[in-house]
This record gives structure tokens, C-alpha cells and sequence, in this order.
């Protein structure tokens, strides 16, 4: 076999059939896969969640992750932010003639370990090339399917006044990692892409409380953004204080460094939740004993003063606006 | 919400090579060029701006400031 | 981070408010001069600390918001150029010209690349060889040796296809031209801090010499902010305006001698347009004939359309410190960060950015 992605392997005949059987199924084994059918065929009962979402970040390989890992973590903790155990995932490659076969199978190894951890299996996808140049190497897309357990209500539109708002963990690090990698920048970090399935995390923080009003993984747009869309959605006020928020001090220099404001930068395995205000120390004490929750605080509250807005209470004691994300802070970051 | 122009941060010069330094804060590491500040030492901290160290920090004056700022701040107290 | 968060301290922060608030005894008004501050001040609440006495404007220090409709649109026509590529700080992307901006040109096709650092600029022209790369040179003095010593580069290195649009401006001067307006009566000015690294303290004398105006010399963490503050407050309560440095880690009274001479080599002072001012004399950098190699506007020829303004846009009032931006009829309603009719409403250090951002506080 060639050492480059050609052209005939997206035309459905025999390097098709052989780029899926040799460099695919191999390392995503399951039996629904495995039957190669045009669907996958599964039973499923109760609430049914669904997502999507396709990925395009560039350069395709940063620290601490890649495009493969991002696919799989975003798509589950999608599911996860509406309290869905992720189930299915399927896989849609769009790639770029010319792309190179060990890179595509490094990409398949890291979806794989991704679904191993988050325990999804990929049953059905797709594979199609295109003509150099009309795709920046590889695209993904990726949507999955979940079942949400009986009792479980979690929206955004869900808070209330008085509830508590808790952050996982240091935002900023996604975007930093992949800017660190972009041409032109210059600078070097050992900061690391925060990509990581959070379905077991918010499986453990719903055991702890079933009284989670919302999820939301604060990604493109950052914290900032996420907080809005709460407020907005719920048509409540928002107000955190900035010397709770968790950041790691790489994170901060390389945006004093680049001139950007950190809550606006993208996260891809932090979660914001808004809970009832009894159960957030609880729901805070188990987050803390998961690796993707050990930086986890409680960072501000909901309340019924500015509804829709979000409000900083700063280092120096002031008040600000956090406002949502105007313009293109940071592309293909996801 | 984009870069904001007026910008020099401090950073510290870990190596120089030529006309260019390797600078270093918090972790972070960039390379930068020296031409406006040629006499750099390594170990110095120089005012980072759109790619060029602009100036030297002078240390001293900087803990100077500091002490005057407390001195400010701990005669806001007295009257 | 050294040299950065000593000057964060918040309860110092807050004695040092307690104290202007005792010190200041009669209303007195200030202006900033540099985006940087206009963005910190904003950004850390500096109004809210400071005493009732003091009113604080904002001048144009913006490098983004200063640059006139019409170079703007120079730079958009550079942009449709065949086998042109534009090189820009990000700011400029979005700021609206009299028909279109940079971004609108990017979807139409035109190339055109973010760059941090003129010395980016250089080296997409030496990979790009057949290409004419064009960096929109925005700045005031900070930024002037920088993009002085990348032409110097790109000299030494043979590369011919490197052009500089320059657009620089220059910070005493428009000063001048502001106190000459007299619009607003000033008491003090906070100086710009990294302009100052690079000129130093001396070509501020003028002002409190001939206009009885204090000026002292500031850094952009709020503790350097605040102690600028305490130090004109002192001035002007005590009636002895002066240039003073509270910069002082930064800044040298005779600034930095190295990167006067690079300027000094590479450019000629001449006048330039700024928004909201028009014409000021002596206010703007040139490429001098010894490097007229480089620059964009000897190099390529324009068919330009007239001028445009937005109607009601009042960017230039507010750049000349004689509106606030909440006294625009457009701010907030129809002009805000996700569709600016000015570019003080686009550019992080615009007064009306920083304002919609961080101005409305709530107690």
C-alpha cells in the first residue's frame, strides 16, 4: 500500500474497501462495525439524546491531543452535558488527497484509545477523499447517540437564582496548546491541550445529586461565552469572581504574551455546572476526586439582578460585564 | 476582543544569539529580536513588544516603585 | 509574572484609592494618550477608584482608531492588487472603511495574513518571493523602530519584495495639536508608558511649559495607573505641573537611544491625517528616499473612490476626549463589538470597545 491517501481510496472499490478493513476496523473493532452494513442496527430505550458536530481544527496534532481525540471527547461530552451515557458514536473522514497514511493512522489510534476510555464503540462512518486543496488535510465529523436516565433534567434554561456555579477546572489550555503550534507565533509552552472525555465525571457528579440544573462545555468562545448563553437561556444574572477562576500560570502569560483575554479561550475537557446551592459542596468534594475535576471550584452564583447578564467581580473589588465573544478570537480551534 | 496593541510584557532573557534572544515568563518561551536593545544581558528582563525587546527593566527603579507604593499606601492610614 | 503582578496588588490597590480620595480637593480633569492605558484603565475599574474629584477622558492613542478612512481604504485597494499579500496587526481586520474592510476583502479573495511582528511580514515576503507582501505599518513610536530595524533586515537580507505602508504616527505632537484645540481643558496627562520607553521624558517639557498642563508617565498595571494618578494629582493640587516619570522600571528620561537612531534612519517626519483631527503637522513617519524601495505608497498605483464617513459615527469627538462614548447616539444600540460602525467600537484599545466591555459597573 501507498504511503499517501489517494484519490481511489474515497471511490468506494477496492482501495476503499482496503483502506477501511486494514488502517480502520482494525483498531475500532466492535461486532455492529464490523458487519460493514449501510446502517447499524441497535435497540435502544428510554430518552434518547443525539449530537453532532464536525472538527476542523489546525494544525491537526498539538500537545496533548489531536484531531482524532477531539472528535470522539467532543461528541461525548456533548451527550454528557444533557446527563446522556453516551452509547454510539459514528465517524465521517473527509480527507485530503496527498494526506499521509501514517498520520491518518495515528489519528485511528488515538480514537480509539479516546472511545476506549469514555467506553463508546464507533458502529457505522464514512470515508471520502478529496482533490488536493479543496480540504486542509483532514476534517471529522463525528455524532453520537446516548441514553439520559429517568429523573434527569439538565438544561440550559434550567437555573435559578441563589444556584451555584462550579468550573472543573484551568481554563485556557485548548486554545493555548494549538496557538502554541500555529505558524507565525513563536512561542513554545508546556501547555497541553485539556481534551478529555467527561462522561464519567458527570456520571459520578449526578450519583453525588440528581439536582444539576446545567452542563455545558465552555469551548469555542470560552467561559465567557458559556456563562452568557446560561444567563440568556434562563433569563437569569451571572456573577463570578475572578480570582476563583482556575488558570494555570502558562496559560496567563501566554495570553499576556498574545493579548488575549483567557476566558474567552476555548476548553475541550472542562465543564461548567450551575447546581442547587445545598448540593454544590457535595457535588464539588466528588468532582475533586476525578482527574478531570481535581482543579474544580466554585466560582460565582445565579441571581435575578441583570437577567441575561454576566458579572466579573474583578481582583480589585469592581465590577465588570463579561460580555459574549464578538468577532474571531481564535479559528479552527475545534 | 483581539491583541491589544500597547502591549510590552516583561519577559526574561534566557540565551542570546546575534540579534535575537530567547525569552522566557512563566514557562512560556519566545524568541525575539534584540536590535533596539543590543546591550541585553542574559538573565536580564526586557520589555517585549510585536516581536522586539523595546527596553530594558530596570530592576532597581522596579522595587524602588514598589517600596514608594507601599509607603503611599501605609500613609492612607495615618489621616 | 515578574514585573506584572506586584503591580495587581489589590489591597494596595485600594489604600491608594483612600488616599487620592483625601488628597484631591477640587475637580480636575486627565486624558490618557496610549490605547494600552485606555484599555487598563477600563479593564481594572480605574474610574471607580479614583475620587469624584477626578474625571478621566480618553485621547487618541488608539494606533488603530487614529488611521483615517482614507488610508484605510488605500490599504483595502492594496489588498484587490493582483498578486499582493496584505500583512496586518489583527485589529485592522475588522475596521470598517468608506465601502468595505480587510476582512470583507478576505472573502472576496484577497490575501491577507495576521502577523504579531513585522519581522513575520519579512519573512512571508522572503517565502513568497513572486509576491508582493504589503505590512500595514499602524503604530506610534513603540511600534516605529520595530517595523524601522525589519526594513533595515529586509535590506541586508536582499529583499525586494517587502513594502511597508506607513501609517505611523507620532505622540507629541498630536498632543499638541489637542492642547492648541483647546476643546477640552486638561489639567494632567497620563503619558504613554512604552511610547515613553522609547523617546524618553523630554519631549513632553513643552507642555507644562507652555500650557501649564502636568504630565507624568505611567505604567499599565492598575498600581503603576494609580500612582500616575497620585503623582499629577500632587502636581496639580500643589500647582506645579511638571513632566514626571512613575514609570520608572520602564522608562529613562533620555529613552532609548538605539531605537531613536533606527527610526531616525529609516523614516522622515511629515505631517499625517489623523480621524477626528485631520491634518496635524509633524505628526507622521515617512519612509526616507534611501529606503523608498519599501514603501507601498511609491511602489503601487491606486484608482481610489471618495471618501466616505458613517453618519452619526462620532469616533473623532470621542478622540478628541470631547464626547464620552455613551454620549454617541449609535453606541450600544446600533454600533457594538459584533457590528461596529467606528473603529473605536472594533479595536480592543478603542475607547468604545473598552467602554461597551467593561464600563457599566454595577455596585
Amino acid at each position: 500500500m501507498n504511503d499517501t491517501i489517494l484519490l481511489a481510496h474515497g471511490s468506494g472499490g477496492k482501495l476503499s474497501h482496503d483502506l477501511i478493513e486494514k488502517r480502520l476496523l482494525p483498531s475500532l473493532a466492535n461486532p455492529m462495525l464490523n458487519r460493514l452494513d449501510d446502517s447499524a442496527i441497535f435497540k435502544a430505550s428510554g430518552h434518547l439524546a443525539f449530537t453532532t458536530d464536525s472538527y476542523v481544527v489546525s494544525p491537526i496534532f498539538f500537545p496533548g491531543g489531536d484531531i482524532g481525540k477531539l472528535a470522539v471527547c467532543g461528541t461525548v461530552n456533548d451527550l454528557s452535558m444533557n446527563g446522556a451515557k453516551p452509547l454510539y458514536l459514528s465517524l465521517s473522514l473527509i480527507v485530503e488527497e496527498g494526506f499521509s497514511i501514517s498520520e491518518l493512522d495515528h489519528v485511528v489510534r488515538s480514537i480509539k484509545t479516546a472511545a476506549e476510555e469514555a467506553e463508546v464503540n464507533i458502529i457505522t462512518g464514512d470515508t471520502k477523499v478529496v482533490n488536493q486543496g479543496q480540504a486542509d488535510k483532514l476534517f471529522i465529523n463525528t455524532s453520537g447517540i446516548g441514553v439520559i436516565p429517568p429523573g434527569i433534567d439538565i438544561s440550559g434554561a434550567n437555573a435559578k437564582a441563589g444556584d451555584k456555579i462550579i468550573l472543573s477546572g484551568t481554563i485556557g489550555d485548548h486554545g493555548i496548546a494549538v496557538m502554541s503550534q500555529r505558524e507565525g507565533l513563536k512561542f513554545s509552552t508546556s501547555v497541553e491541550s485539556d481534551c478529555a472525555p467527561l462522561n464519567k465525571l458527570v456520571a459520578q457528579m449526578l450519583d453525588s445529586s440528581p439536582r444539576i440544573h446545567c452542563l455545558r462545555d465552555p469551548t469555542r468562545g470560552g467561559l465567557a461565552t458559556t456563562l452568557n448563553e446560561f444567563a440568556r437561556q434562563s433569563n437569569v444574572g451571572i456573577v463570578i469572581e475572578e480570582d476563583k477562576i482556575p488558570i494555570k500560570e502558562g496559560v496567563k502569560a501566554a495570553c499576556e504574551l498574545l493579548g488575549f483575554d483567557p476566558t474567552y479561550i476555548a476548553n475541550e475537557g472542562k465543564l461548567v455546572a450551575i447546581v442547587e446551592p445545598d448540593d454544590a459542596a457535595k457535588i464539588l468534594t466528588q468532582m475533586k476526586q476525578n482527574s478531570y475535576g481535581r482543579d474544580a471550584a466554585i466560582i460565582g452564583e445565579v441571581t435575578n439582578d441583570h437577567p441575561g447578564r454576566v458579572i466579573m467581580k474583578t481582583k480589585l473589588g469592581h465590577s465588570r460585564i463579561v460580555d459574549m465573544l464578538s468577532g474571531e478570537l481564535l479559528p479552527r480551534i475545534c | 476582543m483581539a491583541q491589544v496593541m500597547c502591549l510590552a510584557v516583561p519577559v526574561r532573557v534566557v540565551s542570546i544569539e546575534g540579534d535575537e534572544a530567547e525569552t522566557e515568563i512563566a514557562g512560556v518561551r519566545r524568541r525575539v529580536s534584540i536590535a533596539l536593545t543590543p546591550e541585553v544581558k542574559v538573565g536580564d528582563y526586557v520589555l517585549l513588544h510585536t516581536g522586539y525587546a523595546i527596553g530594558v527593566v530596570d530592576e532597581a527603579e522596579a522595587k524602588e516603585t514598589l517600596k514608594l507604593l507601599e509607603e503611599i499606601a501605609s500613609l492612607s492610614e495615618v489621616h | 509574572m515578574k514585573f506584572i503582578d506586584e503591580y495587581q496588588n489589590s489591597e494596595l490597590a485600594r489604600k491608594l484609592a483612600t488616599r487620592l480620595a483625601k488628597r484631591s480637593t477640587k475637580p480636575i480633569r486627565l486624558m490618557e494618550f496610549c490605547g494600552g492605558h485606555t484599555h487598563a484603565i477600563m479593564r481594572y475599574g480605574i474610574r471607580q477608584l479614583v475620587p469624584r474629584t477626578v474625571e478621566m477622558r480618553s485621547g487618541p492613542g488608539c494606533p488603530v482608531c487614529v488611521t483615517a478612512t482614507a488610508d484605510l481604504d488605500k490599504a483595502i485597494a492594496m489588498a484587490h492588487l493582483p498578486g499582493v499579500i496584505i500583512t496586518t496587526f489583527g485589529d485592522m481586520v475588522r475596521i470598517p472603511g468608506s465601502y468595505s474592510n480587510l476582512q470583507q476583502a478576505r472573502a472576496e479573495g484577497a490575501d491577507i495574513r495576521v502577523v504579531y511582528s513585522s519581522i513575520d511580514a519579512v519573512e512571508i515576503a522572503k517565502a513568497n518571493s513572486k509576491k508582493s507582501v504589503i505590512f500595514i505599518g499602524i503604530g506610534f513610536e513603540t511600534t516605529a523602530p520595530t517595523i524601522a530595524a525589519s526594513i533595515i533586515k529586509a535590506q541586508k537580507e536582499g529583499i525586494e519584495n517587502f513594502y511597508v505602508l506607513s501609517l505611523l504616527k507620532l505622540t507629541p505632537p498630536v498632543m499638541k495639536a489637542l492642547l492648541e484645540l483647546g476643546e477640552v481643558k486638561l489639567d494632567g496627562i497620563i503619558c504613554p508608558g512604552h511610547v515613553s520607553v522609547i523617546i524618553g521624558s523630554y519631549p513632553y517639557e513643552f507642555i507644562p511649559k507652555n500650557y501649564n498642563v502636568s504630565c507624568v508617565i505611567s505604567g499599565f498595571e492598575p498600581l503603576d495607573i494609580l500612582l500616575c494618578i497620585d503623582k499629577l494629582v500632587e502636581q496639580i493640587e500643589s500647582g506645579q505641573p511638571r513632566v514626571e516619570i512613575a514609570y520608572r522600571r520602564g522608562v529613562k528620561p533620555q529613552g532609548n537611544k538605539k531605537a531613536l537612531e533606527l527610526i531616525d534612519e529609516v523614516f522622515k517626519i511629515d505631517g499625517a491625517d489623523w480621524r477626528g483631527i485631520g491634518i496635524v503637522a509633524q505628526s507622521g513617519l515617512r519612509i526616507k528616499q534611501k529606503y523608498e524601495h519599501f514603501d507601498a505608497d511609491s511602489a503601487f498605483q491606486l484608482n481610489l473612490k471618495p471618501v466616505k464617513v458613517p453618519k452619526g459615527c462620532r469616533c473623532g469627538d470621542i478622540l478628541r476626549g470631547v464626547a464620552t462614548p455613551p454620549e454617541c447616539e449609535l453606541f450600544g444600540k446600533v454600533c457594538a463589538p459584533e457590528k461596529p460602525i467606528g473603529p473605536c467600537m472594533v479595536s480592543s484599545e478603542g475607547a468604545c470597545a473598552a467602554y461597551y466591555k467593561y464600563g457599566i459597573s454595577y455596585e
